[in-house]
């Protein structure tokens, strides 16, 4: 079966970017599919790589990015809600006249399109948030 | 067409839980996670309206989040289950559609 996930609180405020991360690893351990994860609201800020939590602590972001890596997840931010936010990828940057980027390895920046499609393309959307 | 409930704040800082019960029709699955699982919980001022629901619909409990928080899966109210991320993932894929309280 194919899961879509939306995530829409910020890391390190309660606990739904973690939830998240050991459902999506249960459900393809368990031989369903994840195609594409979606960071809406504060959930946009797992995607900066300029996160620095302390060593013995989980790091949020690497966990996604290395998820993606593995396991071909699409890990969509929402662009409204990332711009607003301070996250940027190169394109935006400099589209924005920004300094520099950023966004983390595995991570995209796109729209809402992209939330809708993933609710019409797999059989479940489970949501986490605030 | 049943649906899986997520309830994920505790019931003693919103109405989320006592919402959801209210709103879930027989058949549907309710999931405590987070700080939703002190809902799940034997001897609270919440627990007679957890149980009197508790025959109707599938109320489950997760596992980690309880053990995160030093709860007893024995001190559960009746009729409530402790499940892991597997059975997180099984009741998002037996029932139809999933709703998080939020």
């Amino acid at each position: 079966m194919k899961f879509g996930v939306l995530i829409s609180e910020g890391p390190y405020t309660h606990e739904a970017a973690d939830t998240a991360y050991n459902f999506v690893k249960s459900a393809i351990a368990k031989g369903h599919e994840v195609p594409r994860v979606f960071f809406y609201h504060d959930g946009v800020n797992v995607s900066t790589r300029l996160s620095v939590p302390p060593q013995d602590e989980r790091n949020i972001q690497k966990q996604w990015t290395a998820l993606a890596a593995e396991h071909g997840v699409d890990l969509v931010v929402c662009i409204a809600a990332a711009q607003r936010r301070g996250i940027l990828d190169e394109n935006e940057a400099s589209r924005q006249g920004k300094d520099a980027n950023n966004i983390a390895e595995g991570f995209r920046i796109s729209g809402l399109g992209q939330l809708i499609e993933m609710g019409i393309q797999t059989d479940r959307l489970v949501t986490f948030g605030d | 067409m049943a649906t899986l409930h997520t309830v994920n704040k505790s019931p003693f800082m919103t109405q989320t839980l006592l919402s959801c019960i209210n709103h879930a029709k027989d058949g549907d699955a309710i999931l405590m996670i987070e700080d939703g699982v002190y809902g799940g919980m034997a001897g609270t001022g919440l627990s007679d309206a957890v149980a009197a629901k508790a025959a109707s619909l599938n109320i489950c409990v997760l596992t980690e989040d309880l053990e995160a928080r030093g709860l007893d899966a024995g001190r559960l109210v009746e009729g409530v289950s402790a499940v892991g991320y597997d059975g997180f993932v099984d009741l998002v894929a037996e029932t139809d559609r999933t709703q998080a309280w939020l």
